[in-house]
């Protein structure tokens, strides 16, 4: 069992920003008709989607991100020992995007970088990732930016995963802390469904060919096109294995460390759409005032999910002692859960940008 | 576990399809109503009723709802 209780380290700030293009699902045209369209927002809750314009990446909203998050926390730049860059949408290939983002925020050159290639559980991952490097005490201050922009994967042509996803960066912040209470995670990986989620093209596997730009029909829906170096989503074996795993993996913290389930006072699902996030609420018999959803505001933002739905509906409500467990899922597959306490958390709300 | 009941909770997952034409035969896929959406709602319905966790292909490679009221029987 993947279990992991982390020491002496405190969650102090999250902050998200989203870009301020916004398309409307029943207007943009990815939909064959209005009824399909007034269909899939019924299901997925999701009506609208906000997308970087050309030219911005995940890395420059996490640098805007952390910016604002450093401001409210008023933290100096030179206290920051170490950033973890969280992103299916780096920047280049190489080099890792930690490292330019080193540098573009100011912090000195002392400092530990890294970059994780994970989406929907990689918020979950990450913290677990920074938080263990800090426990001993050797980084006081660090820095989680996670962020995507898979808009820039997604066929115009494909409305099984153009309407779903928003671009996004978030900035989390952790500092040492002793005898503070610790991080308890869950983790979980089925490389099995590596295939449910891919871009297939453009990887080491299969490296770039000119014939990878073509357009070519999805093999189960023939009026979905996308070419081989975009996102493809299998929606029905994402579904099954969200509605499934992630209950599994928030009983399986709760169990394994005595959580008092009642006690918690805040439930942050990664926010895949309406459909599965209500049907996974529902196996944990949690009420909805518990499990906030940024879902029909900012639809699936993929590893910023997690601290975009904090900033979207808590901000201005993080004063207090508060208890969170959440819960991250999605490519990969890979899934994983939290259970954190904060005090005082810094918590601005979205800034569009 | 009953075909009959399977059919009953598969149809409920519909809302503008009527009744009558869900049975056992009936080759889902060719129902106007049916697209991936509803099909989401079939696999939240499995794993509600009966604790199985249905893929995609199974649907795709299911006919009729019996063949898929199989698969489900075949892994409870």
């Amino acid at each position: 069992m993947a279990f992991s209780e982390i020491f002496n380290v405190a969650v102090r700030g999250v902050a998200g920003c989203i870009p301020g293009k916004e398309t409307d699902n029943i207007s943009s045209g990815v939909f064959g008709s209005a009824e399909d369209a007034a269909k899939f927002i019924d299901t997925t809750g999701i009506n609208k989607i906000y997308t970087v314009n050309d030219g911005t990446t995940s890395a420059d909203l996490c640098y805007q991100a952390a910016e604002l998050l450093l401001e409210r926390l008023d933290w100096p730049k030179e206290s920051i020992d170490g950033l973890i860059f969280v992103s299916q949408t780096p920047d280049y290939r190489l080099p890792a995007s930690s490292c330019l983002l080193q540098d573009r925020l100011g912090l000195k050159q002392d400092c530990f970088t890294l970059d994780i290639s994970l989406g929907c559980s990689g918020w979950v991952y990450g913290l677990s990732v920074l938080s263990s490097l800090m426990s001993s005490g050797g980084i006081k201050r660090g820095l989680l930016l996670a962020g995507d922009t898979i808009s820039v994967l997604c066929s115009p042509l494909d409305k099984s995963s153009t309407p779903l996803f928003s671009d996004a960066g978030t900035a989390t912040a952790l500092e040492f802390s002793e005898n503070t209470t610790p991080l308890k995670f869950h983790f979980g990986s089925d490389g099995s469904g590596y295939n449910a989620i891919i871009v297939p093209g453009g990887g080491a596997r299969h490296p770039v060919k000119e014939d990878m730009m073509e357009m070519k029909p999805d093999i189960d829906n023939p009026s979905l096109m996308r070419n081989d170096l975009q996102l493809y989503l299998n929606g029905m074996d994402v579904f099954s294995f969200g509605i499934s795993k992630s209950p599994q993996s928030i009983k399986a913290l709760i169990s394994n460390y005595e959580i008092d389930m009642e006690s918690v006072d805040y439930f942050i699902l990664h926010q895949a759409n309406g459909l599965m996030n209500n049907k996974i609420r529902k196996k944990l018999n949690l009420p909805e005032e518990k499990v906030p959803t940024s879902i029909g505001k900012y639809s699936n933002t993929s590893s910023a999910s997690i601290p975009i739905t904090m900033c979207s509906e808590l901000s201005g409500k993080t004063e207090s002692r508060l208890k969170f467990i959440a819960c991250g899922f999605g490519v990969g597959l890979s899934w994983g859960t939290v259970y954190f306490e904060t005090d005082k958390l810094i918590c601005p709300a979205i800034r569009m940008v | 576990m009953d075909v009959n009941d399977f059919v009953k909770n598969f149809a409920d997952q519909f809302e503008e399809t009527d009744s009558s034409l869900f049975t056992p035969q009936t080759n889902f896929h060719d129902l106007d109503e049916w697209d991936s959406l509803v099909a989401l709602s079939v696999i939240a319905m499995i794993d509600e009723h009966y604790g199985v966790k249905i893929k995609g292909e199974q649907i795709r490679n299911s006919g009729t709802i019996e063949d898929l009221y199989i698969q489900v029987r075949g892994n409870v």
